[in-house]
Parts: structure tokens; sequence; C-alpha cells
């Protein structure tokens, strides 16, 4: 017996379609000569097949391997950049750094389209067009800090912004210096404070649940007319989801995400006041994918509802990320009407990489 | 299966996020565990002045009557655990199933509790030496005809609770009839103790305002005890590092208990071996007050030989019988790991494990699927070995020979020191010793402590100061 309706069945197939011909576009333009980048065509050298060739849909994908990120770790970054792109202007972006040495990505238009599409699921009544918006996350070489910028503008507001070092709170928290982590957050909170006091149009706010934690233990933001609240971050789950609507900011639209460097910002599936706060995302199709594997066995899909490793796929004409094993682990969730394929829920690190990896303010 | 719940200024919180408390052996679950997130103990905390409000509403003789009621009915009746009911024999399994102690032990820790309440007064006449405790009430008293004021220098006290010995929980309680509201973290595989404490204050009539009960996290303990405005802190060297110079934080981490025999009692050591081992063995040798190092000045392989055909007689027993004397390890390859590493620094010349002889089995040993490390005495010529500054979560003591007058410097941080001497100079070297905090002349147990003593500092001077007052008409 088929577990979906008819019609969502009907739209997981024309979304099974889409990307199956989005994977085909993609590889074409990474492994064509005239428009590929040097390390794929490289990388194509080293293959005893021709991925143009043997790869006509998703599935296929398999036949490359799984993309490891020591290649993006050190230079040259721009054995990364398209050459169908050369020329133009490009960003590169760097990842939290909370696992060692940093790994880069090129970006050229990828973040403001990825924000963009992100844009129109947000609720034109909460997060208001021409509203001003207050970016409390990390600054510096993240794609983040731009990323947010951008969807502010391209809702016709302002973005302000703080200061906030994310590898200084790692070093603090891998010293043990909690109470200068705790001066430290403070400072980064009171910038937030004096901004918000200063500019009456400022209604949506991008941040991190410890950020916002911190924040509303000095100030009512819907009484400082916040009206949404875009909020990504390890420390997200069900519980802290619950915490925020029943305690922290009632009365604001808050709006879980989940994004990274490598994929771009996956939605969270609506919140129907029905007290279910389980949290799940959904990535971009068909630009992203998520597959929730066995950990001991990336090649094997887990059932609906099992825990698995998540697998990202990113299929973008900047940049190509075959079959990553990122380093979260999730409930496979199935897809629902207005995201017509899989999912992932609880999503959390991985359960062998917990007492390894220092989570800061994220 | 049970749900242990947070309290939030006694109020019960379920959480969507919950940790398992499994048995010690199986692994299967006993019980869910509430997770509260941090921002909701930093989001408590700004109400905490309110809170402490309406403790300090209750006359210090009320909560004095309270404690001695609350005893009554920790020791006696039901109580509430979540949505189910949890009774005296209960709350004794369910400890002993989570942290693999001996119900005979779980009970012995189950009347140090149940003492410090019963004798609160006591208990707060030592620490305030004889103060009249009304202070607590009024802010100041007339002594002596001289004027004493004490100001309270918080609203709440935190407590990052450990999991190896409820007897310390025992430290925390005189908070109450002080007037300071709890903040407890319980460790992951004991949170029975403090919870089943606080369900008896209320029900005996304590504001339920006054009790906080967070299982939490990592970050969650580092946000009680940034936000309290004094605290505990029970941990190993390195979970209580970070701290250690922050001065509301009172730290209770690892003892270094000793027991010293003098030059002028060392030939007559047999009659102190029942000392020496009570000291390692008592509560399964796992708290900070069991002895592990026995420092003599002299005849120190003779006294280590006979100590060790003692401690090899200890055997391995299940949890349900009463001559149980050691606790099983809820966590078997901790049990392993320590095991090789006191293998491995034997390796080191200097040190000799002198049980291994006289016990028929090797260190770790399983009975009816649980693990167990046999008490241990390691002979250490060299005081300096790293075995000779040890100490583990069962029964194990170094027995190291010094020169008396070197032996204080050598033996380094102490939380008890028993010293058997009747020198009076060496005992002057000894009070005046940094390194040592609590001091037993005489053959007494390190494990016997007098709760009108402080230990590892004063609560009432960690939760009171003193300030100068004069007064006119």
């Amino acid at each position: 017996m088929d577990i979906f309706s008819k019609a969502l069945t009907e739209k997981m197939k024309k979304a099974q379609s889409d990307l199956d011909a989005h994977v085909r576009e993609i590889v074409d333009w990474h492994f064509d000569p005239a428009t590929g980048s040097p390390f794929w065509l490289e990388y194509a050298e080293k293959l005893d097949f021709d991925p143009r060739k043997e790869i006509g849909s998703f599935d296929d994908l398999k036949i490359l391997g799984h993309f490891e990120d020591e290649w993006l770790r050190g230079g040259p970054v721009r054995r990364w950049v398209p050459k169908g792109l050369a020329g133009k202007p490009t960003y590169v972006f760097e990842t939290g750094g909370s696992t060692g040495v940093p790994k880069t990505r090129i970006n050229i238009n990828d973040f403001q389209t990825d924000y963009e599409i992100f844009s129109d699921t947000l609720n034109d009544e909460t997060f208001p067009k021409g509203a001003d918006w207050l970016m409390l996350g990390p600054s510096g070489p993240r794609r983040l800090r731009l990323a947010v910028e951008h969807l502010c503008q391209h809702r016709g507001g302002i973005c302000f912004f703080v200061d906030l070092d994310p590898r200084w709170v790692n070093k603090l928290i891998k010293r043990g210096e909690h109470q200068e982590m705790q001066q430290y957050k403070d400072h980064v909170i009171n910038q937030a404070l004096t901004i918000l006091r200063a500019h009456d149009n400022i209604q949506c706010v991008f941040t991190t649940p410890k950020l916002l934690e911190a924040l509303c233990e000095k100030i009512n933001l819907r009484k400082a007319g916040v009206k949404g609240i875009f909020c990504g971050g390890t420390e997200m789950n069900a519980q802290f989801h619950r915490f925020a609507r029943e305690e922290l900011v009632p009365g604001i639209d808050f709006v879980p995400t989940y994004g990274n460097t490598l994929m771009g910002l996956a939605a969270c599936k609506p919140f129907n006041n029905d007290n279910d706060y389980a949290i799940t995302y959904y990535p971009p199709h068909p630009r992203a994918v998520f597959e929730i594997v066995n950990p001991d066995n990336l090649d094997e899909v887990v059932d609906y509802g099992e825990t698995g490793r998540v697998l990202l796929t990113t299929l973008t004409k900047e940049f190509f990320v075959p079959r990553f094993p990122e380093r979260d682990e999730g409930d496979r969730a199935a897809p629902i009407d207005l995201y017509p394929w899989d999912g992932v829920s609880n999503l959390r690190l991985l359960s062998s990489l917990q007492t390894s990896v220092v989570v800061g303010v994220y | 299966m049970i749900h242990i719940p947070i309290l939030r200024a006694g109020k019960v919180y379920k959480s969507l996020d919950a940790n398992k408390v499994v048995h010690f052996k199986s692994g299967e679950p006993i019980a869910e565990l509430s997770q509260a997130n941090r921002g909701m103990i930093a989001r408590d905390m700004l109400k905490m002045s309110e809170y402490q409000n309406v403790l300090q509403e209750f006359p210090v003789r009320k909560l004095l009557e309270i404690c001695k009621k609350a005893a009554d009915i920790f020791r006696n009746e039901s109580l509430p655990l979540g949505d189910h009911e949890q009774s005296p024999e209960d709350y004794i399994s369910q400890l002993s199933s989570s942290t693999g102690m001996p119900k005979s032990l779980c009970r012995r820790n189950m009347d140090k509790i149940l003492l410090v309440m019963e004798e609160m007064e006591a208990v707060l006449g030592g620490l305030t030496r004889g103060l009249d405790i009304n202070v607590v009430d009024s802010g100041w008293v007339e002594q002596n005809g001289t004027p004493l004021s004490f100001i309270r220098e918080t609203d709440s006290l935190g407590a990052i609770l450990p999991s190896n010995s409820p007897g310390v929980h025992s430290l925390w309680l005189p908070a109450i009839p002080l007037k300071v509201p709890l903040v407890l973290k319980p460790g992951s595989s004991e949170p029975w103790s403090p919870f089943r404490i606080i369900q008896a204050f209320i029900a005996a009539g304590a504001p339920r305002e006054a009790f906080h009960y967070y299982p939490t996290s990592y970050n969650g303990a580092a946000e009680i005890l940034l936000k309290t405005g004094r605290s505990m802190l029970f941990g190993d060297k390195n979970t209580v590092a970070p701290w250690k110079k922050d001065p509301r934080v009172q730290i209770h981490g690892p003892g270094w208990s000793k027991v010293v025999i003098a030059e002028d009692k060392v030939d007559d050591w047999e009659s102190y071996l029942d000392v020496v081992e009570t000291s390692a063995v008592s509560n399964g040798g796992r708290s900070c007050i069991n002895a592990s190092g026995l420092w003599v000045a002299g005849r120190g392989k003779e006294i280590a030989e006979a100590l060790a055909k003692r401690f090899a007689k200890i055997t391995a027993r299940t949890i349900d019988d009463p001559a149980a004397e050691i606790a099983a390890f809820a966590n078997k390859p901790l049990a392993e790991m320590i095991s090789e590493m006191i293998d491995q620094q034997l390796e080191i010349p200097g040190a000799e494990d002198l049980t291994a002889k006289y016990r028929e089995t090797g260190r770790f040993v399983e009975l009816d699927g649980c693990a167990f490390l046999l008490p241990t005495v390691v002979w250490c010529e060299d005081p300096t070995h790293p075995l000779a500054h040890s100490e583990f979560l069962f029964p194990y003591i170094s027995v190291v020979e010094s020169p008396q007058d070197e032996m204080l410097e050598k033996m380094g941080s102490t939380l008890v020191a028993t010293a058997i001497t009747g020198n009076r100079s060496f005992i002057q070297k000894i009070f005046a010793s940094q390194h040592v905090e609590r001091l037993n002349i005489g053959p007494i147990p390190t494990m016997k402590i007098s709760w009108d003593q402080p230990h590892e500092g004063n609560l009432f001077e960690h939760l009171y100061r003193q300030r100068a007052l004069q007064m006119i008409g």
C-alpha cells in the first residue's frame, strides 16, 4: 500500500524527474572542458569513464564516489571556479572552523539565489517587506553574513550587524574560559541592544539559539518591535523550538533554519500551532538533496523515521558536491505537499563526533 | 516508563529533550530524565530574588522544623517521581540499579543524608561556630555584648552534583535553613537523591520556589555556575580546573585523602590497620574522603603487605548481598580502562601491586554480568611515583614510606588527613600545612565525618559574609 496520497505521489515523481534532469545539466556543465572547473576536469581525467555519458540520473552519482571535505582545505581556490563563469566577481567563504582548518567554498551568485528562494517561504506579515533587519550572528569570512544582508535587501530592507568572531569563542570554550566567554557574549549582546534601541524600523532578526537566549535576557523583542526571527544553529532542537515560542519570543514568528556553506539553506516544515515542535528541514531541491543513510554503509538509505547520517549533494553551476557525508545525523522525513522530497528531522551532531567538536555561539 | 521532570521553582516541567537513565548492568532504560536547555536555566535565574523572598519569609526555626519533618518523610513516605510514586525501597532499588552501588551502601548513604536533615541545627551550629542562628532572620544578633551582622551574598546556590556518592547531597542541604534557594544539576546516573530530597522538603512544608532541579548538559552546568551567585562544583580534576579561580564556585574535586602514621606510632602499625581499611574501603572507595594514600615514617613494605592480605579478602558480591562492600561499575569499559591504566603505571619502576599475589583473580572481575575492580594496595618505594598520588573510583590505596620531616611536602593536596601521632611538634606542622583541608588527629577513619565541621569550605561563609555594624539607641 502506498503511504503517500496520489497527489503527493505525482508531485514526488515530478520532483524526482526534475532532479534527474538537473543532475544531467550540472554534470554536463562541470565535466565539459569548456565550462567545468579545473578540479572536476582533472578529477574526470583519473576516471575510466566519462561522467557526462554515464550519469543520467541522481542515483548514477554514486559512481563518482563521495565528495571529501579535505579537498576544500587550502588552495589553490581558483581550481573550483568553473571556466564557464570565469571573470565574474567571486567570493570565497569559509566554514565556521569548528573542526580544524576551515574549508573554503567559492561563490558567485549562489548565496543570493539560495536566500531569494528561501525568502519566498517567509511570511510577509511577520517578515514585512521594507522592514530593516538585525544580523546577530557570526561576522567575518562567512557566507551567512552576506547572505542575511542579501535576504534583507531582497525584501527591501537595510541590514544592521555586530562584530562576532566565533573562532575566538571556540578558543575560549576549549580553554575553559567560561567567564571570559560570558564577557564576550555580553559585548556582542550590548552591540545588538544599542542597535535595536537606536533603529525603530528593525522588525526582523537573524540569530543563533544561544544569542537569542542571551538577547531575551535583556530585552522584550516583541515590545522592541520585532515581528520575525530567523534562527539557525546547532542547539536548535524541538525543545529549544518550544522554549522559543512559549517563553523567549511568544507572539513573534520564529523560523528555524538549517544551512551551511556547502549546501545553501534548508527550509523548515511550517509550524501549525499544534504543539508539534519537531523540526523538519527540507533542502532547496533540486539545487541540494539530503539522503539519510546508514552511517556504516553510505549507499543504504534508511527507512522513513529511522536515524541516519546526512549525505549532502549540492548541484549548482557554481559548485558541485556529490554525496558528501555531513557531520550531522537525523531522522529521515517523508515528503510533504509543500516539499515533495526527502527531508530530515531531529538534526543533531553525529553521535561519534559529539565529544570532539566544540560548538560555540552557533 | 518513569519520567523524571525538570523542577522550575518547584513546578514540574516535562522537556521534549530527555536522556535515558539506564540499568548499570543491562543497559536497559530505567527512566527518562528531562533535559533543561541552557536558556531555560538563564531565564529562570532572572527571578531568583523573588524566589529568595518567598524563602526569606519563613523563620529559621520553622525551616529547622521542616528539615526534621522532611527527614521523616524522606525515610518513610512515598513521594512523587514524575507521574509515579516512589517508596523508600523504590528509591534504594533505583539508586542501586543506575549507579551499581550495593543496596547496603545505598542505605548507608541515605542515612548520611537523613542525619544532616535531622541534626540540621547542630550542623548550622558547626558552620556558624555557635552563632545565634536567628541571624538569618534578622540580619544581626547580639552575642557577648557585641552586635554581629551577616549579609547574604547570593539569591541562589547552584550545585553541579556527582553520580558516585549520594552522601554528598548532605552538603548542600543547609542552604535551605540558611534561606538560599537551590539550583541543582543532578548527576546523569544519580537523579534520584536530589529529586527525592526536594520532594520531601516540599511535602514537609518548604516553599516550592526554593527548589530548582535541572538535569542538563555540560553547557547547562556552566550556565548554573555562571548565573548563580554562589555554587558548588563536584567533578574530576579536568572538570573543576576552569573554575578554580572563581571565588563564587566552591570546588569539590578529587580528595587524595590520606592516613599518616608518624615515627612515634609506626611500630604499633598493626593497631591501625582497621582505621586504614575503613578509610579506604568504606562506601566502596568512591568518595573523595576515602583514603587513597597511607604515608608512613617507616616499615612501609611490611605494612603494605599486611594491608594487601586484608584487601585481597574483599570480593565482588551482587548488589543485593547485604555483605557487599564494593560497587559495580556502571560503565564496564571505564573499569577496564582504569585497571589497564594502573597496570601501565606499574611498569614505571618504584611501585608494586601487592594485592595481586594474594588474590585468586585479576583486579578486574565480572560477577553476575557486573564489572568490579577489586581493592588494591600498591607499595610505592618512590614517593614521587604517579601511583603514590592517584585516586580511583574503587578501594585503592598506595602505601608510601617517607622521612617524617619531608612527608607533608611530598604528600601534596589532601582533603582529609588522619594523622596518627602524639608528637606535638609534628602535629603543629600538620596544623600549619596548607595542603591539608580536613584534619583528624588520632586513629579516626578519614570517612568519619563530623557534620558540625565544615567540609571543603564552610557553606555558611560561602553564602554569608560578616558586615561591620555599629548602632546607637
